[in-house]
């Protein structure tokens, strides 16, 4: 009988979305009716767990479904304080004068992208706006093409369009190159040895954003986009350390943490940590992308989760203080 | 031979690196350079290899009829599709004038990475999403000093990291905003743990590299 | 239906197959997995071939003549002996190069940027500390300090963990809890994000629910 409830559900679901006007817009007393309605479910939840009535794993994810679903379509205006470390990493870029060569390294996949690809497309856009000259590759084999789609995403903009960037001169993509540090290693003798080509398959020697390019020392900052390994740690450890180059990153939320030694240490020049560096960043580089669309659902979905904690641990301390009258 | 060699070639790759780190002139700015290249055709060719046994497991299970043979297949068949899509965008590219890259917009590549390899891969990674919720609601219990730290400094994070905790500390000085806890939190104590791990790390890793390049260590030549 | 409709629903459809392993394990969720794991495989192929064997290769050879990179074809074929039973053990050479060259690079970077530039950057910090600066650094500065010495300690095993040194310890566990709990709190977030992300496709670009 479960099986046909299930199938139900989703008979009735499509039908719900099939009749939904498109785009779908709740008017802000409709939003604040929703979000009260989410708030008693989470006390009922509350209340079950405190009679020790743990509710199933399922329900849990259909919480998070709607942490995450309903705030779309919702309007509520939420404000943005940039963080001292992307304030860091946006002075650092603002110093470029125009015609500096920033080298952009994209090593991340699409899982992280969308954490990673607004930052990529705000830093884009940033670039071309303040004429950097910008030379792409990757250590991760994905990288090159997301930067690909950021390129396509802000070429779009009246602003950039009207500057007319163009491939080789203005921006450049190397493409991929396996040797994880390696090749980082290799790139502080000669960018060269690592991207003979780039990825048209035209000779290094004869791109000319390339021309006096041989090597770290030629470059004027390092913006890395990072979800794990090689990333951000390499950069640092080899850019920054061995070669003396700049390096400010964008990195995904499990692995900012890691790296704020290297911003206390002032190894790192600047950081923009997760979803909210995301949006940080953008406000800070006056880009507004999808990281400020994301605001809202963010912070339902960390209340959310803050309320499955505040929950489980009232039940705990509901049931000590059973136990201890009990002893009694 | 078996043995003997490998241990010869990890101690000259080895001690190669160490000394182009203290001389990066010639002769051995050289031999890192020649190093470093061969490591990324090595690194490809290990990338080959995990692929062609996938292929070679997969073929397996196919003539033996597991009983998820199908599925084998189904594996085969999308391996051998975006490598054919991504070999024919490949030589096209190679022989167009303008040039063109296998990774361009509208490529067969870029399709079945636009419209299969990114919605499967994201999704993996994106169900974590309810299970860590449901870790939250069913595991994390303030039981002890430590653990209650823990619930502690998550919670500041989480809050102070979106525009809520602001919202609801709007009422306090700026400085005892959420946002500024979770700044001062990730700056200083957050730094402060980090930073020990990532010491402690390094010198592991300094006496297990030593323990490697002297053929002390030799696990990874077993098997 | 153009061809964009399909990728799109195409897309979707393998979006809610993953997904629905989250009600539980099904075969729609395996074929969906079969293809990933297929697709992903034949990714790297193709382009570590495209970008690292032919551009590094095959063009600094035949090109270039630099057969020096020819020791790097032999070693990467070696690699590929691993495929054949017998001659298998010819996979060591290779694998030992690149465990030699790692060990050798990282022992450098892990010593001089993890270990010493960190040690460097906490003593820095503290002088900076009582160099001046407002209560909220000074503050910030010690508590580095004060972290990151007991969170070594608590690292140390060669000495039993009681009395004065089992209570600096402690504090340390204390530091790394923090620490730990920030990283749970980043790690919720990032979760959040990725699911975001797929949420947003299937109701922006799939359903059109959403501008």
């Amino acid at each position: 009988m479960n099986k046909y409830y299930s199938w139900l559900i989703l008979a009735a679901l499509i039908i719900v979305v099939a009749i939904l006007p498109k785009p779908l817009v709740i008017s802000p007393t409709a939003s604040v009716i929703v979000t009260i309605l989410l708030g008693i479910a989470l006390v009922w939840v509350l209340v079950l767990t405190i009679r020790g009535h743990l509710i199933g794993r399922r329900v849990v994810f259909l919480f998070i479904g709607a942490s995450l679903t309903l705030p779309f379509f919702m309007n509520f205006e939420m404000p943005i304080k940039v963080s001292p470390e992307v304030k860091i990493l946006y002075d650092a870029l603002a110093k470029l004068p125009p015609g500096s060569k920033v080298l952009a390294a994209f090593d991340y996949d699409p899982p992280s992208a969308p954490e990673l690809q607004p930052q990529a497309d705000a830093f884009m856009a940033y670039a071309f706006k303040h004429d950097l000259k910008v030379i792409i590759m990757g250590l991760w084999p994905q990288g090159p093409q997301q930067a690909n789609m950021s390129i396509d995403k802000v070429l779009q903009y009246p602003e950039i369009r009207a500057k007319n960037p163009k491939y080789g001169v203005d921006y450049v993509n190397l493409g991929f190159q396996s040797g994880n540090e390696f090749v980082i290693q290799r790139m502080g003798s000669s960018f060269r040895g690592m991207f003979p080509r780039d990825i048209y398959n035209t000779d290094y020697d004869k791109i000319p954003l390339l021309n006096g390019v041989e090597n770290f020392s030629n470059i004027d900052f390092v913006f890395n986009l990072s979800s794990g390994y090689p990333g951000t740690v390499e950069w640092v450890q080899i850019a920054v350390d061995r070669y003396g180059v700049k390096v400010g990153a964008g990195n995904t939320a499990v692995q900012a943490p890691s790296v704020y030694p290297y911003l206390s240490s002032r190894k790192l020049t600047g950081l923009a940590g997760g979803m909210s560096g995301a949006w940080q960043f953008e406000q800070a580089t006056q880009q507004p992308g999808k990281a400020s669309t994301y605001v809202l659902p963010q912070t339902f979905s960390h209340t959310v989760v803050i309320a499955f904690i505040i929950i489980g641990n009232a039940a705990l301390m509901v049931s000590y203080r059973r136990s201890k009258r009990g002893e009694a | 031979m078996k043995r003997e060699i490998p241990l010869i070639i990890t101690f000259v790759a080895g001690v190669a690196f160490v000394l182009q780190y203290f001389i990066p002139h010639y002769p051995f700015n050289r031999f890192e350079n020649i190093f470093s290249d061969w490591f990324a055709i090595v690194g490809a060719f290990a990338i080959w290899l995990g692929a062609l046994s996938l292929m070679k497991l997969c073929l397996l299970n196919i003539s033996k009829k597991s009983h998820d043979w199908p599925i084998s297949l189904l594996i085969i068949i999308s391996f051998l599709s975006i490598v054919i899509a991504g070999a024919i965008d490949g030589f096209h590219g190679l022989n167009s004038v303008p040039a063109t890259s296998f990774r361009d917009p509208g490529t067969n590549f870029d399709w079945f990475y636009q419209n299969v390899y990114t919605p499967l891969s994201s999704t993996m990674f994106a169900i974590l999403a309810f299970f860590v919720a449901s870790a939250s609601y069913r595991a994390f219990r303030a039981r002890n000093t430590a653990a209650t730290l823990l619930l502690v400094s998550a919670f500041f994070v989480m809050i102070g990291r979106v525009p809520l905790g602001d919202y609801l500390s709007g009422w306090l000085p700026e400085r005892m905003q959420f946002s500024q806890w979770a700044n001062w939190l990730m700056a200083f104590p957050n730094t402060a743990g980090q930073r020990a791990v990532m010491i402690g790390i390094a010198l592991g890793t300094v006496s297990t590299s030593l323990r490697i390049i002297l053929g002390i260590e030799r696990s990874h030549l077993e098997g | 239906m153009d061809g964009a409709v399909i990728s799109t629903w195409l897309a979707a459809l393998l979006t809610l197959g993953i997904m629905s392993f989250v009600y539980k394990d099904n075969l729609y969720y395996k074929i969906c997995e079969a293809i990933f794991i297929g697709i992903s495989a034949g990714y790297w192929f193709i382009t570590y071939f495209w970008d690292s064997l032919y551009r590094i290769a095959w063009i600094g050879v035949v090109h270039e003549g630099r057969y020096v990179l020819l020791g790097g074809v032999v070693l990467g074929a070696m690699m590929l002996m691993r495929l054949f039973g017998k001659i298998g053990w010819i996979a060591r050479w290779p694998l030992a190069f690149i465990v030699g060259a790692t060990a050798g690079l990282k022992m450098m970077v892990y010593f001089t940027t993890n270990a010493m530039a960190q040690i460097h950057g906490t003593v820095d910090d503290t002088m900076v500390a009582f160099g001046g600066g407002d209560l909220y650094d000074l503050i910030g500065r010690l508590v580095i300090l004060i972290g990151t010495v007991t969170g070594l300690i608590y690292f140390y095993f060669s000495k039993e963990h009681k009395g004065l040194f089992g209570g600096v310890a402690k504090v340390g566990t204390w530091f790394l809890m923090i620490t730990f709990g920030a990283s749970f709190g980043y790690t919720v977030m990032s979760r959040m994000s990725l699911l975001l992300g797929r949420i947003e496709f299937l109701l922006t670009d799939w359903l059109k629910l959403v501008k």
